[in-house]
């Protein structure tokens, strides 16, 4: 059978007679990988670019068509010492560079705007108090109308938008009172400016809107780099399948190309990329990133297998289905839509700064209006100082209060590893007092590791390791790993479902099952300890050694837990695996609290039981099984290793082998949430010292104005603490 | 004072000038790799390519 890699689906034709492709290059830190990269890839003939987005952590590529092959640059980059593969943008990611685009485009037209007007209102502030001419002040009001009331329509437009939609779904968001105080202060303005009179707010409604759309732009931001940085680690898992395309011709394939009803080859060692069922062949199957379950399964001719289970001994042939077939799928896809029903219901923190704020300003305005008229003002004053009211008291520091404590946050959690999918996940993680973790491939780390190398001889174990490298059985490429074993023995047979075996120096080797290895007799010692860890056998002529292979805990899982307690944060276990396993873990890391052989049903109804007792729950999780949990929980967090679906449900995702980012998460939330709340307090005690100013009918533009960028810059000098967020975690 | 009726359109023309910039480089392209951006304006020339060895 012949394998070529196809990389066809990646590449698009750009221009005339020539190709394009981006690839997600992994490890590019610097001005020197940069330009190592781009010298690198622009020695090979044809290439007409080869230009790395440092940001993004992506190189673009175009050629000459039909001279080259795609995989080309992908071993050329090997050589240099970056993995890399190529990236598909997808449709999310896509619209969020459009967005802040857009956003980018708005705040230059508003700050042009801002600074041009206040170039025409700083004249008639001084000229009020000395010797201008009332023409000339008409003039320079007139000019200012002119700049702002263009750029206000347009840079206005994410503000209103947002304002009409909340509006016709019958709710208010922060944006009804800023499109309410924008409009009528600069048709006040326009009123004024008419009359002839002194006084016009037209620097103060754009100067308004250049600081909100400051936060707008840095929350969009925040959002845009982490769907980059998700797209590329999805991009760099590099995820292939086998797809025959012909009866004994094989293609490895990316994913995306793969479609219903095609015939994959899953062989031994495998992930399976795809959900489908076997047609041919016959194996056992690893289902812990599905179930949890750490024992195997057998795969036979018409069983479902689903993305993310790892083929253990056999070859199989798959027919790939669509997702909606599968049972287990369909009731997670159903217990995952009840439990996000549940989440939308939380309200974010700006949002309930919002709903009541809008009426207590709405509500001053009036009452000011009605107060001065009462008093026996004319009506045209009265409303002017209202509206004074309303410019005065528009959120300006409220808006920014939280996109900058965010933003700042989100940047300091990216270097500790831990990617924020949502924006207000901050808020909600900093609220959590009570932690879920699920034990296979959280607590433990997803791949096999051999607990026991120290109680073998060096060198046998070292012979061991060369031995299994022949084998593509996940078992023997944990010793290999261990072993640290290179060059392959040469003339190795494996023995499908039983192990290696090869002579060497007129000594039969084998490793592989107990029995195969005529070790049954060692086996029962060890075994009984760790219920966990499955045991292969290595011998050498009549010397004979037992393996115990198992998923290792993660190396600071205990810490982790500690500095959990530590913090006054319960600790639970809720695990699909076997009983035996999950008290072995929950003993190794002082957890008291755990369940085992749970159902992905029963893990939401624990979570719903601790949400009555007032628990808010963050569920740590990796499986498909976990995907409804981490929905249903108050907040979610998954490694990078974990089933795409649950990567998509949860709010957090770390990276890496330690689990030290969770508590990291924790600390920076907490941190973040004290500054919001401080940023909103600052902001209200603004208004609370500008509302009696403004009520009283004294104030100008020209306090308007310092008084507004005076309390933004405040805020958002107080938004850069959550940068020193502590470093020492456990 | 008529002076003014020169000078402050053209002032504003200048602040447009800007403005029509800006929105050119964002359409060009020039932020989205400011990180990259940054290392460029620093970064050493291309050494010229060596000719093959005739001597």
């Amino acid at each position: 059978m012949q394998v070529t890699r196809d990389f066809s689906h990646y590449v698009r034709t750009a221009g005339e007679g020539v190709q394009h492709i981006d690839l997600a290059v992994e490890g590019v830190h610097c001005a020197g990988c940069m330009a190592k990269i781009e010298r690198g890839l622009s020695a090979i003939p044809d290439v007409t670019l080869a230009r790395v987005n440092l940001t993004d952590r992506r190189v673009a590529l175009e050629w000459k068509q039909g001279t080259l092959d795609p995989s080309r640059f992908i071993d050329r980059l090997a050589e240099l010492g970056y993995k890399a593969y190529p990236y598909e943008t997808e449709s999310a990611e896509a619209t969020e560079v459009a967005e802040s685009r857009f956003l980018l485009r708005c705040l230059g037209v508003a700050a042009f705007a801002t600074m041009n007007v206040m170039m025409l209102s700083i004249p008639v502030w001084s000229g009020n108090v000395s010797d201008m001419l009332p023409e000339q002040r008409d003039f320079f009001h007139w000019l200012s109308a002119l700049i702002a009331l263009p750029a206000a329509a347009y840079a206005g437009q994410p503000f209103f938008r947002s304002a009409w939609r909340a509006l016709s779904n019958k709710t208010t968001n922060m944006d009804v009172p800023i499109s309410i105080g924008v409009c009528l202060a600069l048709g006040m303005s326009v009123v004024e400016t008419i009359h002839h009179a002194e006084h016009a707010y037209f620097d103060a409604a754009i100067m308004l809107l250049t600081f909100l759309l400051v936060g707008r732009f840095l929350d969009q931001n925040m959002r845009r780099r982490t769907r980059a940085v998700a797209g590329n680690l999805a991009a760099l898992k590099a995820e292939t399948a086998a797809k025959f395309v012909g009866p004994d011709e094989i293609s490895q394939v990316p994913v995306a190309a793969i479609h219903p009803g095609d015939i994959v080859l899953l062989r031994p060692g495998e992930r399976c990329a795809i959900d489908g069922t076997v047609i041919e062949g016959r194996s056992e199957i690893d289902q812990s990133l599905i179930t949890g379950e750490t024992l195997y399964v057998t795969a036979e001719q018409g069983t479902p297998v689903y993305a993310g289970s790892m083929n253990i001994s056999g070859t199989l042939r798959v027919r790939v289905s669509a997702a909606s077939e599968a049972t287990l799928l369909a009731e997670i896809t159903r217990l995952l839509d009840n439990a996000l029903q549940g989440r939308s219901r939380y309200m974010r923190l700006a949002d309930s700064a919002s709903r009541l704020y809008a009426p207590v300003v709405h509500a001053t305005a009036l009452f000011t209006i009605l107060g001065w008229i009462i008093a026996g003002a004319g009506w045209h004053d009265a409303i002017v100082t209202g509206v004074a009211v309303l410019i005065i008291t528009c959120p300006c520091a409220l808006g920014l209060a939280i996109p900058t404590v965010q933003t700042v946050a989100s940047g300091a959690m990216f270097k500790s590893g831990v990617l924020l999918n949502s924006g207000d996940a901050i808020e909600r993680l900093a609220e959590s007092d009570y932690v879920i973790f699920d034990k296979t491939g959280t607590l433990t780390l997803p791949h096999l590791e051999v607990t026991n190398a120290a109680d073998i001889p060096a060198d046998m174990f070292d012979l061991a390791g060369r031995l299994a490298l022949s084998s593509h059985h996940p078992v023997a490429a944990a010793v290999a790993q261990a072993a640290v074993a290179k060059s392959p023995i040469v003339g190795a047979i494996e023995e499908t479902g039983q192990g290696v075996r090869a002579t060497v120096d007129d000594v039969e080797i084998r490793l592989g099952r107990p029995s195969f290895c005529g070790a049954d007799a060692l086996v029962g010692d060890g075994a009984d300890l760790d219920p966990e860890a499955s045991s292969a056998a290595f011998s050498k002529g009549s010397e004979k050694f037992i393996l115990s292979v198992r998923q290792g805990l993660r190396p600071d899982a205990q810490a982790v837990i500690a500095a959990l307690k530590a913090r006054n944060i319960g600790v639970e276990i809720l695990s699909g695996d076997r009983e035996p396993a999950v008290r072995a873990a929950a003993h190794a890391l002082g957890v008291p609290e755990w369940r085992a052989g749970v159902t992905p049903a029963d893990k939401i109804a624990r979570i719903e039981e601790l949400k009555r007792r007032g628990a808010k729950v963050l569920m740590v999780g990796d499986g498909m099984n976990d995907a409804p949990s981490l929905a249903a929980a108050h907040v979610s967090m998954s490694p990078i290793s974990a089933a795409h679906l649950s990567q998509a449900t949860a709010d957090l995702i770390f990276l890496g082998r330690p689990l030290a980012p969770v508590v990291a998460a924790i600390d920076s939330a907490r941190k973040a949430l004290h500054l919001m709340r401080q940023n909103l307090r600052l902001a209200i005690a603004y208004n609370v010292l500008a509302v009696p100013i403004a009520i009283s009918g004294v104030v100008t533009p020209l306090i308007a104005a310092a008084a507004m960028s005076g309390s933004s810059i405040l805020v958002m000098l107080n938004s850069l603490r959550a940068r020193s967020a502590s470093r020492e975690i456990v | 004072m008529e002076i003014l009726v020169i000078l402050v359109p053209l002032a504003l023309m200048l602040g447009l000038a800007g403005l029509a910039g800006f929105l050119w480089s964002l359409r060009s392209g020039q932020y989205d790799d400011l990180d990259g951006a940054a290392w460029r304006a620093i970064a050493d020339d291309e050494p010229p390519q060596e000719a093959p060895a005739k001597r």
